[in-house]
Order: structure tokens, then sequence, then C-alpha cells
């Protein structure tokens, strides 16, 4: 049963004597597989959406220090995962889908209480989240061949362009849609080989947490994935300006508070990031619906193409 | 081995008749400054003044920008693609017509030999704007709609700044995809090499180009600032130094406008003790002293197999000793003269730095004519990683040599650079080419050759490299639209 569900339950007055007090979940981060709590020992309150408001967790509040740990997970582990075969790569994310139908109801439920959602709104939005998942997994191995190609040179010789995976990814995730928009920002990171620190939704976390359980129960190596919750607006500004974070995905800009995207823009640009801004016109940034079938921009953003020159001779 | 003497072979400079001063090209013609700032043009191979130039300000960006627009929403966003390549069609024609008046000019502008001019830079500009021009009509099969079923279409006005090494070149490659988009651009060429820029606006004008589809802005860096930071450019392409390509990145956060950066390089030319030395000299020589090692990708370390380094720098020295350093306008000059004095203030306080940090220095020994800006070709051997003349582009002739024991120790030293543009691979045995290849983080790996370059083939960086690609169908990317994110 849904840890929601339950507590609800708990907290009836006429339980009889064979009450039984619910095991609480502590919400971690999750960084190089492990996890672990912030090491700035900090929690913030987490409350659902609506006007019940009710008390839902404490999460981790993510500090810097975790944020540049995570970074160091993330590139400890890109260099394995970016030369794993494009199939192992596709089976890895299916992987991840077929876990998170084992979990649904969990799912559900904190979707549920974190977007203030009907349950049947809510599991529709699973729903989703989990096809999006094999959505991204059918890509792996076919990214190369829409994307690259043989060139006609005017020349003897043999030129083919393909793409590679950029590096180490930052994200944002969206701040409303706490699993849905979460999984469309992070499938698109690593289906191509990419590993990705991830700052979760700030006031609706617990999604993401859960998420982290399945995918360290799941064939996803430890460090291609670390999650960090916490306050947006205190974190992204070390990953901007992080030296050895190649991209930065700002979708969660869009209603993060006390957050400028342009001040993120401007640190990444001291090594030259990556930058997938957030949607939207001029300075502001809206929230896209996650709904909608993606396209390839979001994986194109962290993909470089390398051409490969050779003499053709006898 | 001694060097042939070959006879003076000087081409011809009639062909080129160079204005005493010329004005800006905007909205069709050529119009003096709003201001009244100029500085002159010189052939640094000789230091002769050869003309002098409008330095834009602000008005003048703000009336190259306006004519963009006009032009943008009217008479060239209304032709159709098909019609739209074939003024890229008749570019590209003119171009192969006046290519001797192009390397010609080229070459005194910039003082790179006219054998690199007129068998490189004119011949591969005019192949970029033919290339381009069949895509104008084509961009839907372009597979640069991601899914999102919209056409591409045009992002508006362009503004480009381009670098002094491969002048007319560099304008193909902004200009030739940004046209074939159905984009308009204002663009600056370099302070030290606008002449090519200035005879290309007369191309457009025999080319009847509707006006104001190019413009062509000559200045300084304070003019590329200007323009860069005009509220009416949608896009920025910029090809130059990785420090101003980070300031381009900082300028337009927080922004829509759109960029594409192909900024510098310490590529690695890794040569392995199986690769066909005297083809991997050739390689080397091609990848650090073609064009006066003015060159972005330039091969400017040497990664050698330490079984064989000995032999390669010993073959290296021989080959260096034969190439000839001097007048560009002479038909068998190798090497010609360093574009700016500031440029040669850069590469004598390089290799200075060389010098004092322990590497030890060799010089072909050459003679250097009295006038003008010129360097020997200059190779440092004893070279270790945290050397500054291992990390720090030179841009110029100057070649580091490190050596290596095993494939895994060559790939992270070719990879232990902020830069990511270009990386050599020498060696005979085809899986470990491919090998590198799949493990050296760079846009562009050229095996058992160097510094090759074509219209179809994407060229660009990873890192602080720059991000976009230029040519092939990934280079027309950066100048479209697709509706899906803007």
């Amino acid at each position: 049963m849904s840890p929601t569900a339950t507590r609800r339950k708990a907290a009836e007055p006429n339980a009889g004597a064979d009450q039984r007090i619910e095991v609480l979940k502590t919400y971690k981060l999750y960084i190089g597989g492990a996890f672990p709590r912030s090491e700035s020992g900090r929690t913030y309150e987490i409350h659902a959406a609506g006007r019940s408001g009710k008390f839902l967790a404490n999460a981790a509040m993510g500090s810097r220090k975790d944020a540049r740990d995570a970074v160091v997970a993330a590139r400890g582990a890109f260099g394995k995962w970016a030369s794993a075969t494009a199939y192992n790569r596709g089976q890895v994310l299916y992987r991840v889908a077929e876990l998170m139908e084992g979990r649904r109801a969990q799912f559900s439920a904190e979707v549920a209480a974190a977007e203030g959602l009907t349950p049947a709104r809510a599991d529709k939005v699973v729903s989703q989240s989990i096809d999006r998942w094999v959505w991204y997994a059918g890509w792996s191995d076919k990214l190369a061949q829409v994307l690259g190609g043989v060139n006609p040179v005017a020349g003897p010789y043999f030129n083919i362009s393909g793409p590679e995976p950029t590096g180490v990814v930052a994200a944002l995730a969206p701040q409303r849609s706490s699993l849905l928009g979460l999984v469309s920002v992070l499938a698109p990171i690593i289906v191509s080989g990419n590993t990705t620190v991830v700052l979760t939704s700030e006031h609706r976390p617990l999604p993401a947490v859960t998420l982290a359980e399945v995918l360290a129960t799941s064939d996803v190596p430890a460090g291609v994935i670390n999650l960090i919750t916490g306050r947006t607006a205190e974190v992204a500004p070390w990953l901007a300006s992080h030296q050895d974070v190649n991209a930065i995905d700002l979708a969660g800009a869009a209603d993060a508070d006390g957050l400028s995207w342009a001040d993120l823009e401007r640190a990444a640009a001291e090594n030259l990031k990556r930058v997938l801004r957030p949607a939207g016109n001029d300075a502001d940034a809206v929230e896209p619906d996650w709904s909608r079938t993606p396209d390839l921009t979001r994986m194109k953003a962290y993909l470089e193409t390398k051409t490969v020159w050779h003499p053709k001779g006898r | 081995m001694a060097k042939f003497e070959y006879a003076p072979a000087p081409e011809s400079r009639a062909v080129v008749n160079i204005r005493p001063s010329y004005g800006l090209f905007i909205g069709g013609e050529f119009v003096e400054s709003t201001g009244d700032s100029t500085f002159k043009t010189i052939s640094p191979s000789s230091e002769e003044v050869l003309a002098e130039i409008t330095e834009a300000g602000e008005a003048d960006i703000d009336l190259a920008v306006r004519a963009a627009r006009r032009a943008f929403d009217g008479p060239w966003g209304r032709l159709s693609g098909a019609e739209r390549g074939k003024y890229l069609f008749r570019i590209a024609r003119i171009l192969q017509e006046r290519a001797r008046e192009f390397a010609v000019l080229e070459t005194l502008d910039n003082g790179k030999p006219i054998k690199e001019s007129r068998d490189v830079d004119i011949p591969l500009a005019a192949a970029h704007f033919f290339y381009h021009a069949g895509w104008a009509d084509k961009l839907e099969h372009a597979g640069l709609s991601g899914g999102s079923g919209q056409p591409p279409r045009p992002i508006g006005v362009v503004g480009q700044v381009i670098p002094w090494n491969f002048p007319l070149l560099m304008l193909s490659w902004k200009i030739a995809p940004a046209l074939a988009a159905g984009n308009t651009v204002v663009l600056k060429p370099s302070k030290t090499t606008p002449l090519t820029a200035l005879l290309f606006a007369e191309v457009c004008q025999q080319a009847d180009l509707p006006a104001g589809v190019v413009n062509i802005i000559t200045g300084t860096g304070r003019t590329g600032a200007h323009l860069i930071r005009h509220p009416g450019v949608d896009k920025i392409a910029f090809t130059g130094s990785t420090e101003v390509g980070k300031d381009i990145a900082r300028s337009i956060a927080g922004t829509r406008k759109r960029a594409t950066l192909e900024l510098g390089g310490k590529a690695a030319n890794i040569v392995f003790d199986d690769a066909a030395i005297d083809q991997a000299v050739e390689g080397i020589v091609n990848g650090i002293f073609f064009n006066q090692g003015h060159v972005c990708c330039a091969g400017s370390r040497l990664l050698v197999q330490e079984n064989v380094a000995d032999d390669v720098i010993m073959r290296l020295k021989r080959r260096l000793q034969t190439l000839r350093l001097g007048d560009p306008m002479d038909k068998n000059t190798d090497v010609g003269a360093i574009n700016s004095a500031a440029q040669l203030a850069r590469i004598r306080e390089m290799t200075s730095v060389g010098e004092a940090e322990g590497a030890t220095r060799w010089s072909a020994p050459c003679a250097l004519p009295e006038r003008g800006f010129w360097f020997a070709p200059t190779i440092f051997t004893g070279v270790s990683q945290a050397h500054r003349i291992a990390q720090e582009e030179i841009f110029g002739p100057v070649l580091s040599v490190l050596t290596f024991r095993t494939p895994q120790e060559a790939v992270a030293k070719a990879n232990n650079t902020p830069y990511g543009l270009s990386a050599g691979i020498w060696t005979e045995k085809g899986s470990r080419i491919l090998w590198m290849a799949d493990q050296l983080r760079a846009g562009v790996v050229w095996a058992n050759t160097f510094n090759r370059f074509d219209p179809t083939s994407p060229f660009g960086g990873y890192k602080e490299s720059g991000y976009g690609r230029e040519g092939g169908r990934h280079g027309l990317e950066g100048y479209v639209t697709t509706g899906a994110t803007r």
C-alpha cells in the first residue's frame, strides 16, 4: 500500500489494539549508486500539493558539496557508460520501465500527493512516464544512423560523421511535473551515453527519490544518474559553474524560487557548456506540456558530432 | 639534404585592382560610414599599405542590421528555395571565374603562400557555395525537423564574425549555409584581412543578389562586439579565439539569441611506431606548418611513440630544412608571412615561454626577409604536459613534441587540454585507428592524413573548442528553426 494512504489510515482515531504503526521512508540523495543523507545534515519539509498541504516527509537538502560529489560520480561513470553498446544502453533504459511498472502504485500515490492529482490522473502520468522510458530506450541504437552518415568529400577519402555523448550533463528537473517531467529530461540525457546530475523538483522531490530506488535496483550503472533534492536556486549555480560539467539543462528554471536562468547560462559560458534553455519567449521560462510526444531536440542538445577521415588507396 | 635552388616564380598582382579606400557594403551598395574612423590594411610580407578601411561604428552596424532585416522580411524571405539556390550557384560560379584575382588578393592581404590561396582557400570557398546552393530547395529533406513535423525555417538576421587565417574561406563557411537556409547576414571580416570580403561584396553585386541579403561591415574587435550585441541580430556565428567565444556566450545568456562558435584548438597529432614514417612526417608538416600554423585545428602537439621518436624528429628536422620561407607571391613558397605584428609578438612570447620552461627549441635555418613579419618553422622537444606550449594555442609555426608508450597514454595526453577540435592518428593498424578515433574527444579526427576540409564534411569542436558544426547536413542545423524549441 502507498505510504500516503497508509499514513492517513494510521492516523485514524479509533484504531484498535492491533493497530500497526507504519514504517516511514527516509528520503535521501542518490549519488554514485548509494543513498547518502546530505553532507550538510540539512533537511526540509515536503508537503502535499493542494489545499490540504499535508506534511509528507523530510527531504535531504542537498548542498554544494553533495553536487560536487555527484559530478565526481557522474564523471567516473561516463567512460564506461558512453562506450557501452547502444543495444546494451537500450536494454538498460527499457529495464527501468519494467521496474517502474512493478512499483506503479507507489509512484501513483506519490505523484498524486506531490502534484495534487486525482488517483486516475496520477496513474495516467505514471503510465506516460513508463512509456517515455520505452520511447527513449528504442532510440539508443538508432541515433547514429539518423544523425550521422557518410560524407561524399571531393577526394579519395573515407569520411564519416556520427554522434557522441558530450559528457557530464547537469539538469534542473521540472518543478511542476515531478515524475513525467523528470523522466522526460533524464532519459534523453543518458540514452546516448551521457551521465548526469539532476536537481529534482524543489517542492515535489519524493517521486524522484523513489525513481532513484528503482534505478538502484535496475541495470543503470552506479554514477550514471545522480539525484539531488534541495533548493534549486542554491545548488544550481554550483553546477552551472562547475568546470567538469559539459552541459546543462535549464528546464527546471521555470517556476524555480529565486532563480535566474540568465545567470546560470552566463556561468555556464565559463567552460562553454552546452546549454538547453528553458522553453518560453525572451527572458520567460515556462514549463512545457510533458505529455506531448518528444522529438529529437533534447537528445541532440547533448550530442557532439565527430567526423573521421581516412585516405583510400590500393 | 641541400635545398634545390629555384628561380623566383612570382605570381602577377596585375590581376587585382585594389582601391585606395573602401566604404561599407550595406543594402547592396558601398556606402560611407556615418563616422570617420578608418584604419589601414597592410601586406604582412612587405608592410606595404594596401588600402584604407572603414571602421564601422554602432550607427553603421544598426544600418546594416536594418538592411538585413528588410531583405529578410522582403524580397529574400519571399523567394522560393529553388530561386534562392540559383543565387548561390551564381556566386559559386563567379568565385570560380575570378579565382585567380581572389587568390592574389588573399595572399597580398593575408601573407599566406599563393599556392595555398590558389589551391585551397579559393577553390574550397567556391565549393562551399556550390554545395549549399543545392540545399536551398531541399531543406525539408535534411532531417532537421526532429520529428516535429514542422519544415525548417530560417532564423532571421545572422551576425557573423570571422578571423584572418582563412578570410574568404571562413566567409564562405558562414554565408553559404546562412543564405541557403534563407537567412540574411551582416558579416564582419577581421581587421587585418578585409579585402577579399570587400571583393566578395562586388561578387554579390555581379550576381544581382537582392540588396541587404549580404552586408559586409569592416572594423576592429569593437565593431564585432557591437554587431554581436545588436538586439536585431537573431543568431551569431563566430570563428575565433576561445576567449572571445566565451564572451559571446555570456553576452547572449538569458536571451533567445543563438550562437555557433568555432574556437581554438591544441590538436594532438599522434604517430605510432608502425606508421609509414615518411608519410607521417609529411602529415606533421602539413598539420602545423600549413598556413604558417594559423589554423585552429593545427596539429600543434606531436605525440610520437617513444621508440621511434628520435627517428621521427630527425626526419622532421631534415624535412623542415627544405621548406621555402619567403615571398608569399612566389609559387614555390611553402611558408609565408605571419599575419600581423601582434601575432608575431604572440608567437615570440610563447616560444620564449617554452624555452624558459625548459623545453628544447630548434628552428629551421632559413633567412628571414628584412621587411614584414616572419617566423621560422620551429619545434620544441622535451615538452611536458604542464608546459604552456603544450596547453595554450600559439597559432603559429611552432610544434610541441611529446612522447608516449601505449595507446592509452596517447589518448590520455591527447585529451588533456580544455580544447577538443581535432586530432591526428598515424598507424598502419586499422583496428587501432578506429579504437583511437572513438577515444579522442575531438570533433574532427584525421587518420593517416591531416588538415583536410570539404563542404560536405561537418567541422567543429568538443569542449572549449566551441559548439555547432560547419559543413554538411549538420552545418545547416545552426541556421534553421523547426518550431519545436526556439
